[in-house]
């Protein structure tokens, strides 16, 4: 298939204050991707993902998503932040969280409509979160904020989805659930999700890459032990307990 | 004669503390939930300079410090927007220089500063009718952009950069947000003055915060809270001859701090029946 390629990302390069977050990223993400990005802690993960939704511009190298410069693509991305980033006592409700989603399709000035209110729902209902819909945002639990704010990126029918850390505050329990509705809402959109999780992103993911300042590989998810090492530096601990490398390391 | 001057100048008061009481409640609930209270302070204490303008180039103060506080509330949001500088070191740096102007301007104008006082901690007994229609013009214009950019503000203050995202004009909205508090402040002075400014601006709005989730409820209590204490330490500084400002103040500030006592001991209730 000769899509025109969702995000495309050609010799990126991003520094704070001198010290180089992102080194020469290339990257392509085609219609119906689910890639998954991993790498350590300050590897550059979330800035990667805030230079596709064009938060920060890079020094260097070009960005297009979806045919366009990022800022032009606004509206078309669904983005899901970190868990940790808004104030959980904000008086809100979950269905006022999710209808913020339709921003781009009501516009400045003109109040949100009943077919606002209605893609609302139908999001929250997609994520299994309408009789929470009148909630306050704060006294969910952490995974079903998780959802909430997965329907508030999806109710603008994005084309592109960008999930930073979204297990994070998953219990586990809930966590083969929130892949199953990734596996469906792939089929709608191109995902790129950010996670340290490595065993599970490497389960349900189909592409996968490292990203560690560098971007270190770059294709299917069968990754080797001498990638995780360039990527993490120190693999040996990292991925010799648990049951993770089993789950990493498929067998060939 | 006497009696009908009373009627009138108490009926000031009331309007002034009505009046009062819609702009701190609804722009409030803003400044306590986008976390914006020490911006908000240095907002009213910039408009000192306003007030000292006033004295020396002879017109009404209150017009001055609308001027420096709308100034100083652009100023604020383009430096933080705009450059490295962080947050609070400009709040410091503009709340010294607008009132250190201030105290240069009056000092310039021979020195001699009728009822300097009410500026600086309000008396809602002296607000002359014109301040009152000034007030009335103010509340109009901050009802109005709440009504008109309600989701956007309410956007702006949970979650700013997803505001980006979806394509809002944020910074414009913020630059709106601070010169609708500077507005706000303007409103406000005349009652409990421009160093107290701050706690009408916070305390109904924290208050409310108490009892609802909702923003649009938080922003009626808020107003309903700011009436109440306006017009108890109204009543309570007659009654114990004291300055009006500070009474109302204090008497917010008591009953807010009695609410979270009750909400702390409510608390370690409900845990110690939990653990029991």
């Amino acid at each position: 298939m000769t899509a025109p390629g969702v995000v495309r990302l050609e010799d990126v390069w991003v520094r704070y204050n001198g010290t180089p977050a992102l080194e020469g990223i290339n990257l392509q993400v085609a219609e119906h991707d689910f890639l998954g990005i991993i790498g350590p802690n300050g590897g550059g993960k979330s800035t990667l993902l805030k230079v596709i939704l064009g938060l920060i511009r890079p020094e260097r190298g070009m960005v297009t998503v979806l045919g366009n410069p990022p800022d032009k693509s606004r509206g078309r991305i669904g983005y899901v932040p970190q868990y940790s980033n808004y104030d959980h006592n904000f008086p809100v409700s979950v269905i006022e969280v999710v209808t913020m989603g339709r921003y781009g399709k009501a516009g400045l000035l003109k109040p949100y409509g009943r077919i606002d209110k209605q893609a609302a729902e139908k999001a929250l209902r997609r994520v299994g979160m309408l009789d929470h819909a009148g909630a306050q945002i704060g006294q969910l639990s952490g995974g079903q904020q998780q959802r909430a704010f997965i329907a508030r990126a999806l109710v603008s029918e994005p084309q592109l989805l960008l999930l930073d850390e979204p297990t994070a505050s998953v219990d586990s329990a809930m966590q083969t659930d929130f892949y199953e509705l990734l596996e469906h809402l792939k089929e709608e959109m191109a995902i790129i999700m950010v996670s340290h999780d490595i065993g599970a992103v490497s389960v349900f993911v189909d592409k996968i890459a490292c990203l560690n300042v560098q971007l270190y590989y770059h294709g299917s998810r069968e990754i080797t032990p001498e990638i995780l090492e360039a990527t993490y530096k120190c693999p040996v601990q990292l991925i010799a307990h648990g049951d993770v490398p089993h789950r990493v390391l498929r067998e060939h | 004669m006497f009696e009908a001057f009373q009627f009138e100048f108490m009926r000031n008061a009331m309007l002034a503390g009505l009046l009062a009481s819609v702009a701190c409640g609804i722009v409030g609930v803003y400044v306590v939930v986008k976390k914006i209270v020490s911006m908000s302070g240095s907002i009213a204490h910039a408009s000192f300079g306003g007030i000292g303008l006033g004295y020396l180039l002879k017109f009404n103060p209150v017009l001055g410090a609308m001027l420096f506080a709308l100034l100083s509330a652009l100023t604020m949001g383009l430096v933080t927007r705009r450059t490295k500088l962080p947050e609070d070191t400009a709040t410091g740096i503009l709340w010294a220089l607008g009132m250190s102007l201030g105290v240069i301007f009056i000092g310039l104008s021979s020195g001699y500063a009728p009822d300097l006082m009410s500026y600086l901690f309000g008396n809602i007994l002296t607000v002359p009718f014109s301040d009152i229609l000034l007030m009335a013009g103010l509340d109009v214009i901050i009802v109005a952009l709440v009504i008109a950019f309600y989701k956007e503000f309410l956007l702006l203050s949970f979650d700013e950069e997803f505001g980006t995202v979806v394509g809002m004009p944020v910074n414009a909205l913020y630059l709106l947000l601070l010169c609708m508090v500077a507005l706000t402040v303007v409103v406000l002075i005349r009652v409990v003055g421009m160093i107290l400014v701050i706690a009408m601006l916070t305390f109904p709005a924290a208050l409310a915060r108490q009892f609802t989730h909702d923003i649009k409820k938080m922003m009626l209590l808020a107003v309903l809270f700011g009436m109440l204490f306006t017009f108890g330490g109204l009543w309570i500084s007659y009654v114990l001859n004291l300055a009006s400002g500070a009474a109302i103040i204090l008497l917010s500030g008591l009953v807010l701090l009695l609410s979270y006592a009750v909400t702390g001991l409510r608390g370690k209730v409900k845990a110690r029946r939990g653990t029991a």
